[in-house]
């Protein structure tokens, strides 16, 4: 059975600077909390969570133009799962970015959402901060 | 040197598991004693029927519209306040041993404090207590039961039930002799048990202290929650087959659901397994298929469950008196919520607010030093009074944040502090499908208003009249003679509900 989470948030910062991070597939474990590592090999990424377990993803979509990155874990538990990042610009210096899960089974898309729903928290302190600012970027 | 406070919880217990409650299945000389010598509740009622919330409201002293926990799978912040942070500022000693349950326990991220203590080899501190070791009803997962086990009894891990299934769902999978959905034979030896384990870490923890400490204890066991496996050495103290069916169960089918039919709605549907509205029961599972073998082994397992607990209450208690501590302890018993348990057809829990999940035991043995008398106290009563009892006991002042009110020590000084009704919240929203009811009891009458939701339209409601309908089987919300009873209920009820927390916390895990 499927299941769905979506969670967002507002950043004052522009689209294209958190997308720099946002859509780094390798920066993952730089604003996702329990993810330690994330190395990406082509088109392969594997995480590093703090419980110990690594997970294999296949990214299947980087796209610098709508700001959108895909990716699927690909262990046998999950029947299916899509994880989706959209950085959408507002046009007056500020971005919504959105972190959409699906997953069956279902309670997966919970346990990994709820992780989710931090990383964005994480995003958004880490982005207004100004710890990723670069000059002339705001 | 002051009071000393001793609090025992259990998960999942019904009222009438104990002996002092009319119970007849348990033997709970432990317990009963301690009701015989001090106040025993008859309306004790949680704030919440599942886990996380109810203890967020034992901890904080508040309504989950306050804590902001919910539903399960909302975290209690590690910031949030805490009964145990208050005594321990006061210079008592604090521990927590057993269950805790105030985060998530599917953290793969490992982001909740509970969960990493254990990964960490720490004790705490944590919420206000100084040391704090975790277990919950396997050897499945991060806490520091699961880790003693493996490091210890690794041949051990694979005896439990498996609580969640290979879709992490709360397990369908039948046991025992009759298939009961999380009846299970646990070769685990006894020893080895949670009950004992956390009853064990409890007397190390106290034995720790200087005699003259003043300590908060609280010793949380896990049982007697499903699953139901208990160590398979103690089973054969309840033979199944000997075991009446609950009064709250119809043998007859075509009673049986008429009396779910005159429920809302989702009453039915669960039941018909159409709707299965949280993730507390097994998705997999249908309550039309419970067989009274079913409910007789359920109720004998989890006799045996509560039996162990009393006799794990008698080796904390002996411990506490070879300290010479007795008569300055206060021993407060209680569980964060009801099981259905065969009533109606039905187990498990979920939003159903009837006696069977909502009328809970809560003892209260104050220290003998205190010269307080036994009593039975029948007004209503709930969970959010614990935490300002604890800091009555202390002889603390009751902080503002707290909304209950120290427990009465009898009917009339209930009455004389007001203690006439209790609330109950439920709010789930799992995948979309969102439950929303609001519980008062007061005048001997309880009455749920169901606001509107997946299922419901906002016009649903329960009314029954606990004396005439101990069974809660004859549903008056419709009945014209009821009409300004309702009413007037459910002005008291919006009268006293706490204003919800804004924003609303966010889900994180399903539990």
């Amino acid at each position: 059975m499927l299941g769905t989470t979506r969670y967002e948030t507002r950043i004052d910062r522009p689209a294209a600077q958190v997308w720099k991070l946002a859509g780094a597939a390798e920066r993952l474990c730089e604003w996702f909390p329990g993810i330690v590592a994330s190395p990406v090999d082509g088109t392969n990424r594997v995480i590093t969570m703090a419980a110990g377990m690594s997970m294999p993803e296949e990214i299947i979509c980087c796209d610098n133009t709508i700001r959108r990155f895909q990716y699927r874990i690909t262990v046998p538990i999950f029947k299916h799962h899509r994880g989706t990042i959209d950085v959408i610009d507002l046009y007056d210096g500020t971005c919504m970015v959105v972190y959409s899960t699906e997953a069956d089974p279902r309670t997966m898309a919970l346990v990994i959402g709820g992780g989710t729903a931090a990383a964005l928290d994480e995003l958004k302190r880490q982005m207004e901060s100004g710890m990723h600012d670069e000059k002339g970027e705001h | 040197m002051g009071r000393k406070i001793l609090f025992i919880t259990t998960d999942q217990q019904r009222y009438d598991t104990l002996g002092c409650n009319g119970g007849t299945l348990s033997r709970t000389p432990v317990i009963d004693g301690l009701a015989a010598e001090g106040v025993r509740f008859e309306r004790a009622h949680p704030q919440s029927v599942v886990c996380m919330p109810s203890r967020s409201t034992m901890l904080t002293g508040q309504y989950p519209s306050t804590h902001g926990v919910w539903m399960n799978g909302v975290p209690l912040p590690t910031t949030a306040p805490s009964v145990a942070e208050v005594l321990h500022e006061a210079g008592y000693r604090t521990g927590l041993f057993g269950k805790p349950h105030f985060e998530p326990f599917l953290d793969p991220f490992g982001r909740f404090a509970e969960n990493n203590l254990a990964r960490n080899n720490s004790v705490g501190p944590v919420r206000g207590f100084e040391h704090f070791e975790a277990a919950t009803h396997g050897a499945a997962g991060q806490l520091h039961y699961a880790r003693w086990i493996t490091t210890t009894h690794p041949e051990a891990l694979g005896m439990f039930y498996p609580v969640l299934d290979g879709a992490l769902e709360v397990n369908a999978l039948g046991g025992g002799d009759t298939g009961a959905p999380q009846a299970w034979v646990n070769p685990i030896p006894r020893e080895w048990y949670h009950t004992d384990w956390v009853a064990d870490r409890t007397i190390s923890w106290l034995d720790s202290l200087a005699a003259d400490d003043d300590w908060f204890c609280w010793m949380s066991f896990p049982d007697p929650h499903h699953p139901w496996d208990p160590p398979a050495s103690e089973v054969g103290r309840i033979d199944w087959r000997d075991v009446p069916l609950p009064e709250g169960y119809s043998a007859d089918q075509s009673q049986r659901e008429a009396v779910l039919d005159a429920k809302p709605r989702h009453w039915r549907a669960w039941y018909d397994g159409r709707l299965v509205s949280n993730y507390e029961a097994p998705h997999d599972w249908v309550p039309a298929t419970l067989t009274p073998d079913q409910i007789r082994e359920v109720n004998a397992l989890n006799a045996v469950e509560v039996e162990l607990i009393d006799e794990a209450l008698g080796r904390v208690l002996a411990a506490i008196a070879a300290r010479g501590w007795t008569d300055d302890v206060d021993v407060i018993f209680t569980t964060d919520h009801g099981e259905l348990q065969g009533d109606f057809g039905l187990l498990f829990k979920g939003p159903y607010h009837v006696d069977a999940l909502m009328r809970l035991p809560l003892i209260w043995r104050p220290a003998k030093s205190s010269g307080a008398q036994p009593a039975d106290v029948s007004r209503p009563v709930g969970l959010v009074d614990l935490a300002p009892t604890f800091c009555a006991i202390a002889g603390l002042p009751v902080p503002e944040w707290m909304e209950g009110k120290p427990l009465p020590v009898n009917d009339a000084d209930a009455d004389a502090r007001g203690f006439e009704r209790v609330l109950t919240e439920w709010d789930s929203n799992l995948f979309g499908v969102d439950v929303h009811l609001r519980t008062i009891t007061r005048d001997g009458w309880v009455c749920t208003t169901y606001q509107p939701g997946y299922s419901h339209d906002g016009t649903e409601g329960e009314l029954y009249c606990l004396a005439d309908d101990p069974l809660q089987q004859v549903n008056r919300w419709a009945d014209p003679a009821c009409a300004a009873l309702r009413s007037d209920l459910l002005a008291d009820l919006w009268d006293h509900q706490p204003t919800m927390v804004s924003p609303l916390p966010r889900v994180v895990a399903p539990v």
